[in-house]
This record gives structure tokens, C-alpha cells and sequence, in this order.
């Protein structure tokens, strides 16, 4: 065996071994809230993390284990914790490093969900953020203050699709002694490794593109175990005794792995978003095929930016593997296997056409997610941004007529089909 | 908490595994192994701290938070341990190593009997015999030797991962360990290792040698060697486990120390 097994190996079999008992070669769904001790000496063993092994499920559990060590594995980091949520693991970040009075500088296109809880939810627990232009990372740089804990992105932007510069912003952040947390949830791990990049810390949303199958909910936060947390000096949580442990100062006993740990021993088990064994189970399944399903994912998504960019019913197209997006030959260097597989377009005909677009659409599914084997559509104008006037759309880069793909595994001349049948009726709506 | 010593006035960071021992507790001496640290014994360290001893987990000079340079023979660091032992006012311990830190602990007991009640060896050879490809690799090209040093730690399955500790995925932690060490430490650490040479069987204290069968870097039988020279040793053999034991079977390793190092309650 090689000195390092590769990424499909790694996606197969990271992780997991035959079960001892059963001999069962899947992984097993260990759906037990709790795990018998042995002894009473290796009960207290396990609290003082003197022994390995499973308390209760909220703080570990075996199938979970196995999703932790792969994404762990797949991402190049030291450990992972899987929670219930993509959210989930992004709290679990923040609130492992951040305190009240701190504060985070982010780009300003990222997910919706992720910019309520920056914006409008944690400044009520004195967390509070500045929102960058992810294209500038001058503008990073500029934003930090003395209590800046933490600087955040997401690979592509959402719904722009920027691509981030992460070794230049792994910079800014390092320049000034903060590690730089990556939302890498429309690249998995196939398509980029932040960490590669100079990134110390990961989040996906599993559910997306990591499973692919759209049937659960559930996120990741990934160590990667780089970051000094002791030089930088302004990780309190890390660098000092922790009185809710005994005392334990992380980084002094789990030197790389202190990040992870201290988010398992005090927001796991404090806050509890923890993930379902079962949701584990799914995602494992999932990430079996990661590759193959992304390699098919990107293929369509670029046949379908070609056919769109073609069609007189639209206006622009926007995917970073098109040359005529801003940050293609930043793609090409970060995300030489291509830039996923969202994707997002300009019809002619603004909201109207927008919605007769996408109700005329029969295989492309109309709905609030990405990331799943089958293709789906948002037009944000009418749905989640809806309350927006077409003054607030343009501040926030959102064209009326703005399309969202997510473009999944179906054969691709049946995509192209669809979507050219419902550009037909969309302009034949508003001639 | 840990403490800090100073020894040949330099700075020595001490891991105590959390505890708080009393005056009269019996000290436990944990030496790691080459381009690691204090870190590797977190478990056995905060075991044996809660059951009353006095933990001494030293970085080795040039290691994670001891002041360097890096000491360049195993003799060297034996001598150093000694004094560490002195400035730390421990009269004598016992003495558990991993790899290179157990070469150093069979040196201690060699030169410095007296400090040593019992010894627990994991993973050890003597010789220590280190591939020329290895050694150029950590002189010339560290992220190189840090591959081919983590990946030959690893058992085949251990690379794979499947470790009971939820959550960690080892072989990262471990590279991870190793690109911590200042430049240079690597390879004096090597090459400290394959130059030493000594007579085990003049070790004259009770002795665990702990063994993993699919250690590429250290074999079982040459561990078993080890122990087939002193006499009266003991040796646990570790099914499936390759040299980065602490990790990959930490329990068992642990259960094996219990047996070994005594508690006193």
C-alpha cells in the first residue's frame, strides 16, 4: 500500500473497517442514544478523555465517527464533528472561537442562512460581523479589528458564484493571527481543499453535494489543524484553562487537534446540534461516489452554461468555467476539475419571465436547495428574495430576471430540453 | 496545567496530564518520540494523573514548547533527561518511552540506574536502523520525510483510519505533529536514532516492551529482541497495530501501561 491512499480510496474507505462482530462491511447504524461502559474506571476514563470511545450520542457515535474521519481524511484536516445541520457546524465554529465582544469579518455573497446568522442573530450574543467584498481581499484585510476572531468565505460566492481567493485571504487572515474559515459546500473536497489553500477550517452543508441525494440535513466542521492558536494569542478558549473541563487547556494537551477538540467537549456537548447516526449513514453512502457524481455534475453544468450562454431568451450567463465570468483564471488555478456545478443566468424578461421560466420547467425541480443527483431551480427575485425591490435586488447583485441551477445527473440533452422548451414559453410570455 | 523547568538555562515545558499530584505521589516519566512532542501521551498522561501520580511529560529540547537546538545523540538526551529529572526534583520514576523516546529511556536506565524503577518500551528497536531515503529526505526535503515517517507509522489498515477515538482522523494529526517541529529537529532525531547502539540486556529493572504487528518502523521482532534481553521483561503484542500505537490502539496501550507503571492510590 502506498505511503497515502487516494481520494477515491479515501471516499470508500476512510474511516471504517469491517464490524468486528458482524463482519458487516457497511458501515453499521449504531442507533443507540448511549454505549455501555465497561467498567466504572474506564467510564471515568472516557469523561476525562483518557480512553477511546462513545458516551452518549450527542457527544460521539460510531456511524458518526466514521462520516468525521472520512470528511477528515477527504479534506486533508485532523478531525472532524458532524452536526445536524450545515448552520449547525458553522455556530459550532464561531462559537468555539468567538466570544461576546468579538468580532468576524466575512464576504458579503455567501449563503442566505449563513448571513442571517452573522448579520441579525449572533450581534444579540455580542457576536458581531463586517461583510467584505469576497473579490477584494485588500477589503479583508482592512476590516479587521483588534477583536476580530475569525475570517470567513465560502469558495463560491452565493448567489454571485465568486470565486474566492483563499491563498490571498489566508494571508490577510494569517497577517494578522486569525485562521480563515471555508464554507466549501458547492466544491466538495473533490473539486478543492481550502486547507491546500492555506484555509485551517472547513464547514460544508452535507447535504448538498457531499451526499448528493438530497434526503437529509446535516453539516461538517473540519480541523485542519494548522492554525497556532498559542503564537496567535487571541484564542482564550484554546490557549487557557478551560474551567468546564477541569481546567484543560487544549492546545497544550491536543496540540493540532485542539480546535476540534474543544468544539466536541464544550459546543457539542453544550449546544448539541449533533447529527443523527442515520443522516451519517446517508451521507456516507453519498460520499462514496463523491467523484464520480461531481466529475458528471461538472459536465452537465458546463454543457448547460454553453447551451445557455447560446440562447437569444438570455441575457448573460454566469459560471466561473466560462471565460467570460471574472474570476475564470482564478477557477482554472483553485478549481482545475471545474467550478461545480451551480450555476446561475440573466433571462430576458425579468421577474415575469423569471416565473414563467421556472413553472414551465418539468425536470428541473423548483425548490430552495443545491446540491442534489437531480437538477433543481430558484429564480430568487420570486422566492427568497422576494420582499426586494428591484433598487435592493441590484445592491445585492440579484438581476430580477436571475435564474438559479443547481445542475444535477440527468442525461444532459433531457436537461437542455427542459430548458429550452420553458425559455420558449417564458419569451413568448412577455413579447 | 503544565509547569516549566529550566534545565542548562533553557526553558522545558513539562504536560502533567491535568493533575494536581501530591507531594508524595509516585512520578510517571513519558519521552516522546523523533519530531514529536508531549502531546502524543494525552491519554495515558491524564489517566495516570487521575489515579494520583505525578505525571512528567517533557518536550524534548528542540520539541514543541522546550527551547532548542535539538539534541543530537540518544546518550545526549538520556544525560538531559537526568538533569530534567533533578531540576524537576523527581528522584526516580517510572519510565515509559515510544520509539525514540523509549530508545532514550533504555539509555537512561543504562547510565542513570538509579532514576529508573521500571521501564515500558512501545515501539522500539535496537538497532534503530533508519532508511538512507528517510534520513536525506529530513535533511533535504522535510515535507518528504514527514510522508514517508507518518505513512511507515501507520499499520496498512491503520492508513485508512477506523480509530476508536471519534472523530480524528490519525494520519492527519500525525503529519500534522511532525510539520510542527522546528526545521532540522527531524533529521537530528533520525539520525540520534540510527547511530545508537546499546546492550539491553544491562538493563536491570522490570520491563514492558510493548510490540505492534504491523509495525513497518520498529518490527515485532525486534521489539521482541529487546525484551528477550532483559531479563525478566514482559511483552504485550499488539494484533494489527503498527508503530503509531498510541493512536491507533490507544486502549489497549493504555491497559498494557496499567499493568506496567505503578499506581500508587
Amino acid at each position: 500500500m502506498a505511503d497515502k491512499s487516494g481520494f477515491d480510496t479515501l471516499s470508500l474507505h476512510a474511516g471504517q473497517r469491517p464490524d468486528p462482530v458482524t463482519g458487516a462491511r457497511a458501515t453499521p447504524i449504531y442507533q443507540s442514544a448511549a454505549f455501555v461502559f465497561p467498567d466504572t474506571d474506564f467510564a471515568a476514563g472516557l469523561f476525562n478523555i483518557e480512553r477511546a470511545g462513545h458516551v452518549y450520542s450527542r457527544l460521539s457515535n460510531p456511524t458518526n465517527a466514521v462520516l468525521e474521519e472520512r470528511v477528515a481524511a477527504l479534506e486533508g484536516g485532523v478531525g472532524a464533528i458532524a452536526t445536524a445541520s450545515g448552520q449547525a457546524a458553522m455556530h459550532l465554529a464561531v462559537a468555539t472561537l468567538c466570544s461576546a465582544g468579538d468580532h468576524v469579518v466575512a464576504s458579503r455573497s455567501i449563503y442566505g442562512g449563513t448571513h442571517n446568522l452573522l448579520a441579525y442573530t449572533l450581534p444579540r450574543f455580542g457576536i458581531t460581523t463586517t461583510f467584505v467584498n469576497p473579490r477584494d481581499p485588500a477589503a479583508f484585510a482592512a476590516a479587521i479589528r483588534p477583536n476580530t476572531r475569525l475570517v470567513f468565505g465560502e469558495t463560491l460566492g452565493n448567489p454571485g458564484l465568486e470565486v474566492l481567493n483563499v491563498p490571498a485571504v489566508a494571508r490577510v487572515a494569517h497577517d494578522a493571527g486569525l485562521p480563515l474559515l471555508i464554507d466549501s459546500t458547492f466544491t466538495t473536497p473533490y473539486l478543492m481543499r481550502p486547507l491546500d489553500f492555506g484555509a485551517d477550517l472547513v464547514l460544508h452543508s452535507a447535504t448538498k453535494f457531499l451526499s448528493g441525494h438530497g434526503i437529509v440535513i446535516g453539516g461538517v466542521l473540519v480541523d485542519g489543524g494548522t492554525f497556532d492558536w498559542e503564537a496567535s494569542g487571541k484564542f482564550a478558549t484554546l490557549t487557557e484553562p478551560y474551567a468546564g473541563f477541569h481546567d484543560l487547556v487544549f492546545a497544550e494537551e491536543f496540540g493540532p487537534q485542539a480546535f476540534i477538540t474543544r468544539a466536541r467537549k464544550e459546543g457539542l456537548r453544550d449546544f448539541g446540534a449533533c447529527m443523527a447516526p442515520t443522516t451519517a449513514f446517508h451521507i456516507l453512502q453519498g460520499l462514496e461516489t463523491l467523484s464520480l457524481r461531481m466529475d458528471r455534475h461538472v459536465a452537465n453544468a458546463h454543457r448547460i452554461a454553453e447551451f445557455l450562454a447560446s440562447h437569444a431568451a438570455v441575457q448573460s450567463v454566469s459560471h466561473p468555467d466560462l471565460e467570460s465570468h471574472p474570476d475564470h483564471a482564478l477557477a482554472k488555478e483553485l478549481l482545475p476539475r471545474g467550478a461545480g456545478a451551480v450555476l446561475s443566468f440573466d433571462i430576458k424578461g425579468g421577474r415575469n419571465a423569471g416565473r414563467v421560466f421556472i413553472e414551465s420547467l418539468s425536470i428541473f425541480s423548483h425548490l430552495a436547495n443545491i446540491g442534489d443527483a437531480k437538477s433543481l431551480v430558484i429564480h430568487p427575485a420570486s422566492t427568497t428574495h422576494h420582499r426586494m425591490d428591484p433598487k435592493a435586488l441590484q445592491a445585492a447583485g440579484i438581476g430580477e430576471g436571475l435564474v438559479r441551477l443547481s445542475v444535477g445527473l440527468e442525461d444532459v440533452d433531457d436537461l437542455i430540453d427542459d430548458l429550452g422548451r420553458a425559455l420558449g414559453r417564458a419569451q413568448k410570455a412577455v413579447a | 496545567m503544565s509547569v516549566r523547568i529550566e534545565v542548562d538555562g533553557r526553558s522545558v515545558f513539562i504536560g502533567t496530564g491535568s493533575g494536581h499530584p501530591a507531594a508524595d505521589a509516585s512520578p510517571v516519566v513519558f519521552i516522546h518520540g523523533a519530531a514529536h512532542d508531549h502531546t502524543i501521551w494525552v491519554m495515558p498522561a491524564r489517566y495516570f494523573a487521575r489515579h494520583g501520580m505525578r505525571v512528567v511529560a517533557p518536550d524534548l529540547p528542540g520539541h514543541g514548547r522546550t527551547d532548542g537546538p535539538a539534541l543530537t545523540s540518544v546518550e545526549e538526551l538520556a544525560d538531559w533527561m537526568d538533569r530534567v529529572l533533578d531540576a524537576a526534583g523527581v528522584r526516580n520514576a517510572a519510565i515509559v518511552g515510544h520509539s525514540m523516546g523509549g530508545l532514550v529511556a533504555m539509555s537512561l536506565a543504562i547510565r542513570h540506574p538509579g532514576r529508573v524503577k521500571s521501564l515500558s518500551l512501545l515501539g522500539v528497536s535496537v538497532p534503530m536502523t533508519v532508511t538512507e531515503r528517510l534520513l536525506t529526505a529530513a535533511r533535504d526535503d522535510e515535507p518528504a520525510a514527514n510522508d514517508m515517517a507518518n505513512g511507515w507509522s501507520h499499520s496498512a489498515r491503520g492508513r485508512l483510519g477506523g480509530n476508536p477515538n471519534p472523530g480524528f482522523w490519525i494520519l492527519g494529526g500525525g503529519s500534522r505533529l511532525i510539520a510542527r517541529a522546528d526545521r532540522g529537529v527531524h533529521h537530528a532525531d533520525l539520525t540520534a536514532c540510527n547511530a545508537f547502539k546499546c546492550d539491553p540486556s544491562a538493563i536491570r529493572v522490570p520491563t514492558l516492551v510493548i510490540v505492534g504487528e504491523a509495525d513497518q518502523m520498529t518490527p515485532a521482532r525486534s521489539g521482541k529482541a529487546v525484551a528477550a534481553a532483559i531479563a525478566g521483561s514482559r511483552v504485550v503484542s499488539l494484533a494489527g497495530c503498527g508503530h503509531a500505537m498510541l493512536f491507533e490502539q490507544p486502549n489497549q496501550v493504555l491497559d498494557a501501561l496499567i499493568g506496567s507503571v505503578a499506581i500508587k492510590a
